[in-house]
């Protein structure tokens, strides 16, 4: 563990992101008591610009919904989305991966041209189709992006699993009489962690993108603020209010490279072996 | 060379279906009528054509029956009727279509020759500030959310310096013909295919630079340092061609990811393509089009990636061979 940590922290990006991404959690889950009132109230009049009131630092938009209180919130939306449709990808594309990879012949072409079917269809257009005709709620939208983003999950499992299957240590197994659900969880999946690791870290950071954008095209759970929500309502007073949709965009992006320089991080203290390699 | 082309159209064909297939059963899986929600926003459309959608579709017959219906309209080119639009949803598609592969096409080239010569230029100077201000940068691009970039790029480019249009595909009102027109129609392409390519700039770049590196340690590039050649030809005649082989394959992978791009630059950009009218079939519930829409850019998808496929067996004579 401490030589874990000794590689992350090596990588001085990792580093900084680790620190971003703690801030916003500390702001997703401290939002109740930090800002009492719901996001969606209006507590000041429209189009307050920022800086102009202490009460108010990041100023209000066109209904006088005060936008710090809303990008707390916001992180809360982004942050469960992210990491629940991640976990759910996960569950969907590792035993894919992992039956296609032990069992190999037919097992493997039938659940590998599935794969390839949801690569080919563009994954943005499939998660707008998806939320649409569902209606929009955050069940939705985790089932989406789920959905959407499982196969490189799939393809990454095969292919360790299908180098490890060969090993020894599985052919030992095999002759003890172990049964192949046996082998594959406790024998051949352990070996695979690291690398979904790291690829589940950089699931997140892109989720959080995806979700952000479906809520910009005003599909977001209408319960929950979220930060795609508060620059798509934004848009059409741009000219008016920069403010409005600067903030939101900011948090997104400073959220997605938290977590992307964390995944490389990660890279670097699971995969010794490969990392540094190209850099 | 035929027999492959064949074999990747059959392949298409075979993903085409099954794209039909999913969206025949999304509008079923949909709450509520099929009918309705072909229509649109239940209640919103008449009676009499609800009534004529269950006949041409035999929505009171077996499932099965109601696929076959449906797949052999699709290969008549008849994508349904748009209630909302009071048009044939392949015709209104089809209008549109021009529009997005041009911005698509465009934001693919910048987005290629911007990251590859930023990729190049990072590797031959690693570790020095240059280097780091181009890798800082393409992790900046790598996590900004398009829609934000775009709204942010009219902010600066076209609200504050006044410099660039942010909205619409050209001038209206003013009529240009010929060359001006060209012009007009390119300046109002600037914004909306930089910030579309902005995200995928940052992915060849970092590919780039990554590959490029990964080719220089290899056994042939020492043995042409050995030999004397010069550091310049070396770079693009050993490196640059052989690092390259994973860009383009990445890129071929990644051309798809640009058209649902699209829809959020469209939506920025009031540009009037597909992306745009999937966004327009959003709002009106229109689920018939949309629909339309994902059928036709998941079409758009698969012909990327064959064109690609194709291609890169002209850039990498082993393949040919093998």
């Amino acid at each position: 563990m401490a030589d874990f940590w000794n590689r992350f922290s090596r990588n001085r990006g990792a580093v900084i992101g680790l620190a971003l991404l703690v801030i916003v959690i500390l702001v997703a889950v401290l939002a109740p008591l930090l800002f009492p009132q719901s996001p969606w109230r209006m507590v000041q009049r429209p189009f307050l610009a920022p800086f102009s009131m202490d009460q108010y630092p990041l100023g209000t938009d066109a209904l006088g919904r005060d936008v710090i209180s809303g990008l707390a919130y916001g992180a809360q939306v982004s942050l469960l989305v992210g990491l629940v449709s991640t976990v759910a990808a996960l569950l969907i594309g590792i035993p894919i991966g992992a039956l296609a990879g032990y069992f190999g012949g037919w097992m493997d072409d039938a659940l590998m041209r599935f794969t390839e079917f949801f690569q080919t269809v563009p994954s943005f257009a499939l998660a707008i189709v998806l939320v649409a005709i569902f209606e929009p709620s955050i069940q939705s939208i985790i089932a989406a992006i789920a959905i959407v983003s499982w196969p490189p999950v799939a393809r990454l499992v095969r292919g360790e699993v299908l180098s490890l299957r060969s090993r020894e240590y599985v052919e030992a197994a095999i002759l003890s009489g172990q049964t192949s659900l046996t082998i594959i969880l406790r024998q051949v999946l352990p070996n695979t962690i690291s690398p979904i690791i790291v690829l589940a870290s950089l699931m997140v950071a892109t989720a959080i993108l995806l979700e952000s954008s479906l809520s910009f095209l005003g599909l977001g759970d209408p319960n929950m603020m979220s930060w795609g929500y508060m620059i798509g309502a934004a848009r059409t007073v741009i000219r008016q209010a920069w403010w409005l949709s600067f903030f939101p965009g900011v948090a997104i992006l400073l959220t997605v490279l938290a977590l992307n320089l964390i995944g490389e991080g990660l890279n670097d203290a699971l995969n010794p072996r490969l990392a540094r390699r190209g850099k | 060379m035929l027999r492959f082309i064949l074999m990747r159209l059959g392949k298409a064909a075979i993903i085409l279906v099954a794209i039909l297939t999913l969206n025949f059963f999304l509008i079923h899986a949909a709450p509520g009528d099929p009918a309705a929600v072909m229509a649109g926003e239940a209640g919103a459309a008449d009676a009499k054509f609800i009534a004529q959608l269950r006949e041409q579709f035999g929505l009171d017959k077996p499932l099965l029956t109601q696929l076959a219906i449906y797949l052999k309209g699709v290969l008549q080119l008849d994508l349904g009727y748009s209630y909302r639009q009071q048009m044939p949803v392949a015709d209104l598609i089809f209008s549109r279509l021009p529009a997005t592969l041009l911005l698509t096409m465009t934001a693919f080239v910048i987005s290629l020759l911007l990251g590859t010569v930023a990729g190049v230029l990072a590797s031959a100077r690693v570790g020095k500030w240059s280097d780091t201000a181009i890798s800082t940068l393409a992790l900046l691009f790598y996590a900004t959310p398009l829609y934000w970039a775009a709204l942010m790029a009219v902010l600066l480019f076209s609200v504050y310096f006044n410099w660039l249009p942010g909205f619409g595909y050209e001038t209206v009102g003013a009529n240009y013909t010929g060359l001006r027109r060209v012009l007009d129609i390119g300046q109002h392409l600037i914004l909306p295919a930089t910030t579309l390519g902005l995200f995928f700039m940052a992915v060849y770049m970092r590919m780039t630079r990554a590959s490029m590196l990964e080719v220089s340690q290899l056994d042939f590039v020492k043995t042409a340092r050995a030999k004397g050649l010069k550091p310049s030809i070396i770079q693009r005649r050993h490196i640059f061609r052989n690092a390259m082989l994973p860009v383009v394959t990445l890129a071929g992978l990644q051309a798809g990811q640009l058209v649902g791009g699209a829809v959020l630059t469209e939506t920025v950009f009031a540009w009037p393509g597909i992306g745009r009218l999937m966004f327009e079939a959003l709002a009106q519930r229109d689920y018939n089009l949309l629909l339309g829409v994902f059928f036709v850019s998941s079409a758009m998808v698969l012909l990327f990636n064959l064109i690609t496929d194709i291609l890169y067996r002209f850039v990498d004579p082993r393949i040919r061979v093998a």
